[in-house]
């Protein structure tokens, strides 16, 4: 499904060199997590996989389905299916949360060739789907994230991969920021979307959201590199030492 | 739903020439054309002397330099002042309206003929410097609803004409009001009896198609006590590479309790990409709330036009009276605007709304120009200002002009004032789930205008919407 090579990327106009050669391979249906302590460069790698035009690839390659996605416009990525969950979910003044989601469908349907759909199906769907998340639909006509509590903010995120139904889900700190109600919720929403067709590569700080979505591989990310890969195991055991643990690992 | 996508990929679709025979004055302006003009229209002595007067005041003015727009002179004499497509002397029915001219309304979206017509919308449509059709005027004559070129009004209704023509915006009020007070062709009128509440939008298509043609129409709305009535204008013309210019007055008179509601949707050609041609759109249009308890509401979403340079104002005479005003103003390539209101409070417990959005992209420029005025009787008036600005890329720019003066101290007066950049972290929240980066800049830009197209009735809020992704074309390079 997702197979990076040695991927080197710079960050802003002063081109710092944030990640400095990833390999990673994920297949289909499986979970990934990715941890790493703060600046470490996990954001980065969600943002560059989404194709955020401040991180600039100066090395490697991002292949996906056999496609090279580097180059490749972030709607377009969106469309071929990837698809990642914000730290920080952005608001729209003036444009529902409904309506963004149905241009969004819209979108990604016509990419796969299937007919739009128009507000009355949407709005069937889009019953399911909230479901999922639990989310209130009064929150539907209100603008995209605006007034949104934090816990609103995640539940939209995940509503939103629910609708698009994407073939590989980046959550970039899906957790930040959330009490552990509103974390089994998202978690649990999560959990319902897993499929063998979709991979999932979850970016987290701390192992507590790995309590709730059990992955399939865990990586550890220092200082720009992949340090440590193992099994769900590998989380706890770094939950005990500390990441401390593995910064002899850095210059390896 | 048509997609966004092919909508932003259009180019100006309004800008083709009509082939059509038209009776032309030379260039020029002197007393003889406008004896010439006022002649051809059949009009009374009154109306010819009126032009007259307001040609000798126009020509001691002097053209307004204030405006934060710059142009090349403008050649008065090289301009024409009266082109008509040639027609069968009078036109009883729709039927006997060239067919060339039916297809061009047609083309515009604007079919004539009554039975294609959205039900509920009215129109008279102008072509150059005359009315050439006007749909269901008899429908209307049964509620005594008076809905008719100006030419007509002028004819028919003469009494009403000279009560209110030059009641709001007098002939010397301003450079261009004078300059069309003397050589306006044609136009709008429209007049609602005591307690009529119009059952359907009326609306004015204004088209130009002849080559160095000005237009210079007049609109005038009088609604009696306890009436209401809400109207509607749309512009387009064809693409050229010389500018024309387009100086029209509108008068709103709005009785006791009467409410009038005016919008318009402004597409005018913009010029090109260099800023070569368009259309400079000099605009005076004022209400007055002469009665208490009336209403004046002014919408505009203005996309077109090479300079645009209009305020629609209220004088908020009555007491309880209220005046809204709700713009859009978009300037794009190398379009300027200077543009907003005049809120003149004079009555008691009056109140004003201004919502402003202001969105410049390319090397557009885009002005908030705005005047709050509270008059020494005026108690307890409140007036709630708000401008907003965006800005695409980064050589366009928005500037915000308020002036206020209040002269009473029980008054209110509150100005909020933003300024904006389409923020990158938006465009790529939208583009991360699929949509393009043209379709995001449009639909962040039609959120931001969202509150100010909600004034609007229904069917010109979708046409606004879909001419701001138009008028948006390659503004993310």
């Amino acid at each position: 499904m997702l197979e990076i090579r040695n991927l080197h990327v710079t960050v802003g106009e002063a081109g710092i060199e944030i990640l400095k050669g990833i390999n990673l391979k994920v297949g289909r249906g499986e979970v990934h997590a990715i941890m790493g302590p703060n600046g470490s460069g996990k954001s980065t790698l969600a943002r560059t996989l989404a194709g955020h035009p401040d991180s600039n690839v100066t090395q490697g390659e991002i292949l996906y389905e056999g496609k090279n996605l580097i180059g490749m416009e972030p709607d377009q990525r969106a469309r071929e299916g990837v698809f990642m969950a914000f730290q920080y979910p952005v608001e729209i003044p003036g444009i529902s949360t409904a309506y963004f989601l149905r241009a969004a469908l819209n979108a990604v349907r016509t990419q796969r060739g299937l007919e739009e759909l128009d507000a009355v199906e949407f709005l069937g769907l889009l019953k399911e789907k909230m479901k999922i998340v639990e989310m209130d639909p009064g929150l539907l006509n209100r603008p995209v994230n605006e007034g949104f509590s934090g816990g609103e903010k995640k539940r939209n995120e995940i509503l939103q991969m629910a609708v698009l139904e994407p073939k590989l889900a980046i959550l970039d700190e899906t957790d930040s920021g959330l009490d552990i109600d509103a974390l089994k919720v998202v978690a649990a929403g999560v959990n319902r979307l897993k499929s063998p067709d979709r991979s999932i590569v979850l970016v987290t700080h701390y192992q507590r959201l790995l309590n709730y979505i059990t992955p399939d591989f865990v990586h550890i990310l220092l200082e720009g590199r992949i340090v440590k890969s193992g099994k769900k195991e590998l989380a706890l055991e770094l939950e005990a030492k500390g990441y401390d643990w593995l910064k002899g690992e850095v210059h390896v | 739903m048509k997609k966004a996508e092919e909508l932003i990929n259009q180019e100006y679709k309004y800008g083709f020439v009509t082939e059509i025979e038209a009776d032309t004055v030379p260039p020029g302006l002197n007393q003889d054309v406008i004896r010439l003009i006022s002649s051809k229209k059949k009009e009374p002595p009154f109306m010819l002397e009126w032009r007259l007067k307001a040609y000798e005041r126009w020509l001691t003015m002097k053209e307004p330099t204030w405006p934060k727009v710059h142009h090349p002179p403008i050649d008065y004499q090289k301009i024409i002042y009266y082109s008509a497509p040639k027609q069968k002397k009078s036109l009883s029915s729709l039927e006997e309206v060239d067919t060339e001219l039916l297809k061009t309304f047609e083309k515009l979206g604007i079919p004539l003929e009554e039975q294609k017509r959205l039900s509920g919308v009215a129109v008279d449509a102008v072509f150059d410097s005359v009315s050439v059709a006007t749909t269901f005027k008899e429908k209307l004559k049964e509620l005594g609803i008076i809905f008719c070129s100006f030419s007509e009004a002028v004819q028919e209704h003469p009494d009403l004409i000279r009560k209110y023509l030059g009641s709001v915006v007098p002939a010397n009020d301003n450079y261009y009001a004078a300059l069309n007070s003397a050589v306006f062709s044609d136009g709008s009128f429209c007049f609602v009896p005591k307690g009529v509440r119009c059952p359907m939008e009326l609306s004015t298509y204004f088209r130009i198609n002849s080559a160095d043609t000005g237009q210079f129409e007049r609109t005038l709305i009088v609604a009696e006590e306890g009436s209401s009535v809400s109207y509607l204008e749309g512009c387009t013309a064809p693409i050229r590479d010389k500018n024309q210019l387009h100086a029209a007055v509108v008068e709103l008179v709005a009785l006791e309790g009467a409410r009038i509601k005016y919008s318009t949707i402004q597409n005018w050609y913009a010029g090109d990409k260099e800023g070569k041609g368009g259309i400079f759109n000099f605009v005076t249009k004022r209400g007055k709330c002469a009665g208490r308890n009336s209403k004046i509401s002014w919408t505009q979403v203005e996309t077109g036009a090479a300079i645009t340079w209009k305020y629609p104002s209220v004088i908020l005479q009555g007491d309880n009276s209220v005046g809204e005003f709700y713009s859009v103003a978009l300037t794009h390539n190398y379009q300027q605007a200077d543009t907003g209101t005049k809120m003149i409070h004079i009555g008691k417990n009056t109140k004003s709304t201004i919502l402003s959005k202001g969105i410049a992209a390319g090397h557009g420029s885009n002005s908030y120009r705005g005047l709050v005025k509270v008059l020494q009787k005026a108690a307890q008036a409140r007036n709630y200002t708000q401008c907003d600005s965006l800005l695409l890329g980064d050589r366009s720019s928005a500037n915000t002009f308020p002036y206020i003066e209040v002269r009473n101290r029980s008054a209110r007066v509150e100005h909020e004032a933003t300024t904006s950049k389409i923020s990158e972290d938006q465009l790529f929240y939208c583009r991360s789930r699929g949509i393009t980066g043209e379709n995001a800049v449009s639909m962040i830009v039609n959120g931001f205008c969202k509150e100010v197209f909600k004034n609007l009735p229904m069917e010109f809020a979708v046409e606004a919407t879909k001419l701001m992704n138009v008028s948006l074309e390659g503004a993310i390079a």
